[in-house]
């Protein structure tokens, strides 16, 4: 019941038998200027009081934030990367992208690369020539260029406008080639959702944050 | 560096070739982002926009204003930043960053969390009003307004503090970012998103021309926290210039059914009634945190379902106890793996921990509003004017021209 008073100088006033609510409240109201005059009240009343305490109170976590976080936040930002060394190729950064087409695209690691003829990544499994052709293609898209460097060598690059990123030439290299290509995201492209949607799907848990400045992770680094 | 040379060299099937015609590697051109200095200049934006809304919706009372400051907060955080970032998302990379150590957040995200809740405490919803790419969208198509029915719109009101809840929860388990993933208008901002999203955005927008402002309304879980911490701005718009002279002209015209009316109607009842209902209600508060701690934490292992580990851990679970084959890309890519089930098994008992551990703050957190908010209707407050409803308004300026009266300079 004090806490009843305390807060609520309408409902407090005292019942008088066959008078109405109303009646008396008006009374209670009446008497607030005489009551501030008396107590030099920085309040206007007990309600506004109340008003500046919940201020307070919702404003303390919120100024203590920065304080909390301030271990926990970095200037520069982070954005989404695939790990090739976590990725299985299972295609899923083609479609689960927000964007059309996906921002996840295959990068050719050069130094890596055997330069073969017979290569698993441009080639389709059991092809019946090495050839240029088409039918003969892996890539969906035909966004695999080969070119004759010197015998027996052959250079493969990625067109990035023609990449889908079904990662598809990615699995062939990573099966019967030396692993030198590889899915990473195109940070010209992405946008940086807050949460990457290639990520939620991830079977490998292989898309990860990393730091704004140093955005990709290359296979050919060392 | 020796871990990368191992699995380098490992897949290295074919030897590095020794070319003889002195050919040179081409460079892999992988392009940058914009620099981080383009995330302060957002900053900068959203606190420039913030400051115009303020002095528009407060001092100049300027509907026109305030719709040009939303058109420019829809075509720069909008269309030109497609929508990330975004306040309404930041709320999850607080909690990701508060309850994980391995994570640490931007700090443009931490300033657009703060900014606009600052504003809020200053000002009122300001950032609602027009800076908000999300709000400004459903503010410029809301041709019609309807009023909903008190009731239908005090349970619909309901829903953005569940949706708060259960997004602070699944980001500071590591789970998911239900609130960007399910943002209906990101699609439309990017001309980009998977058709289900689209149909829900532009069905959203299609209500919001008779319904105005849905997703604020009824979804919006930054929107929970700017009605909190609205209701003790220091300053707020109000309906009229001067002095109120209960008119009553504007009384129909908020769509958002955030008018108080003055307090004409004279409700005559015995004190010790009210005054026992007073206690009932303040006696409740207690009772339904501690019911919604309960309910929650029962719940919780349904709730971490939401997070992929779980499920894939079920699926195995399921696989090698019953013998159902699990076929999902994440239990094809598990196996390959090479991980053991046990090492899942026990991941899956820590993240059910968490939920558990969690859930029942997000039971109290719901509780306590629910019961507040029952608590609030047995004060009866005495009001000579109408005024908006610190908590509810928009501050988006309809009302100002409902209002007779003028101030003469």
């Amino acid at each position: 019941m004090f806490l009843a008073t305390e807060l609520l100088p309408v409902i407090i006033v005292p019942p008088a038998p066959g008078k109405g609510f109303v009646k008396e409240r008006k009374t209670v109201q009446n008497s607030y200027p005489k009551m501030m005059d008396e107590k030099k009240n920085k309040y206007q009343s007990r309600r506004d009081f109340v008003r500046a305490a919940g201020k307070l109170f919702v404003a303390a976590p919120v100024l203590a934030l920065p304080v909390i976080l301030a271990r926990k936040s970095s200037s520069a930002g982070f954005v989404w990367q695939i790990d090739p060394f976590k990725c299985t190729q299972c295609g899923q950064c083609k479609t689960k992208c927000v964007l059309t087409p996906s921002a996840s695209k295959c990068t050719h690691a050069f130094p890596m690369c055997g330069y073969c003829d017979l290569c698993g990544a441009y080639l389709r499994q059991g092809v019946k020539t090495i050839s240029t052709g088409a039918e003969n293609q892996l890539c969906p898209t035909g966004a695999i260029k080969r070119r004759f460097v010197e015998e027996p060598y052959f250079e493969y690059t990625i067109d990035e406008k023609l990449c889908n990123g079904c990662a598809k030439c990615v699995k062939g290299c990573a099966d019967f080639g030396n692993g030198s290509m590889y899915m990473q995201i195109r940070h010209n492209l992405c946008v940086n959702c807050n949460e990457c949607s290639i990520s939620r799907s991830c079977p490998s848990h292989a898309v990860i944050r990393v730091p704004a400045n140093d955005p990709y992770i290359r296979k050919d680094k060392s | 560096m020796l871990v990368w040379h191992s699995i380098l060299y490992a897949q290295q099937r074919f030897p590095r070739p020794e070319f003889e015609s002195g050919y040179v590697y081409p460079a892999n051109q992988l392009l940058n982002q914009r620099g981080p200095v383009w995330e302060y200049m957002d900053v900068a934006v959203l606190i420039g926009a913030m400051l115009a809304t303020s002095w528009l919706a407060l001092k100049k009372r300027s509907r026109q204003g305030l719709i040009w400051v939303s058109a420019f907060s829809l075509a720069y955080f909008g269309f030109y930043r497609q929508g990330c970032i975004c306040s309404v998302g930041s709320v999850q990379n607080i909690s990701l960053a508060l309850f994980n150590d391995n994570y640490s957040m931007p700090l443009s995200a931490l300033l657009f969390f703060m900014i606009p809740l600052l504003f809020a405490l200053a000002f009122g919803r300001v950032f609602c009003a027009g800076v908000c790419p999300l709000g400004a969208m459903q503010e410029l198509t809301g041709f019609k307004p309807v009023r909903i029915h008190k009731s239908v719109e005090s349970v619909l009101a309901a829903i953005p503090f569940i949706y708060l809840g259960l997004a602070v929860l699944f980001a500071a388990t590591e789970s998911q970012f239900i609130i960007c993933r399910y943002d209906p208008f990101v699609g439309i901002f990017r001309l980009d998103a998977p058709y289900t999203m689209i149909i829900f955005g532009s069905l959203l927008l299609l209500a919001g021309i008779f319904v105005n402002r849905p997703y604020c309304r009824y979804l919006c879980p930054y929107g929970v926290l700017q009605n909190i911490f609205s209701r003790f701005a220091y300053r707020h718009l109000t309906i009229t210039p001067a002095e109120c002279t209960n008119c009553r002209l504007c009384e129909e015209c908020c769509p958002y059914d955030a008018i108080i009316p003055s307090d004409t109607v004279q409700v005559k009842e015995r004190p010790e009634v009210s005054r026992k209902r007073f206690l009932l209600y303040l006696l409740m508060i207690p009772v339904m945190a501690a019911a919604g701690a309960v309910v929650l934490y029962n719940l919780a292992p349904a709730l971490s379902t939401v997070n992929s580990n779980v499920r894939l851990a079920r699926e195995i679970r399921l696989e090698t106890e019953k013998g159902v084959m699990a076929i999902s890309k994440a239990a094809v890519a598990f196996k390959e793996s090479g991980k053991t089930e046990n090492d899942l098994f026990i991941e899956e008992l820590q993240i059910t921990e968490r939920f558990r551990k969690g859930a029942p703050w997000v039971g109290i957190f719901l509780g306590l509003s629910l019961g507040i908010s029952l608590f609030g209707l047995t004060i009866r407050n005495v009001r000579t004017e109408y005024k908006p409803h610190q908590g509810r308004c928009f501050s988006c300026g309809k009302c100002f021209k409902y209002c007779p009266v003028e101030v003469k300079i």
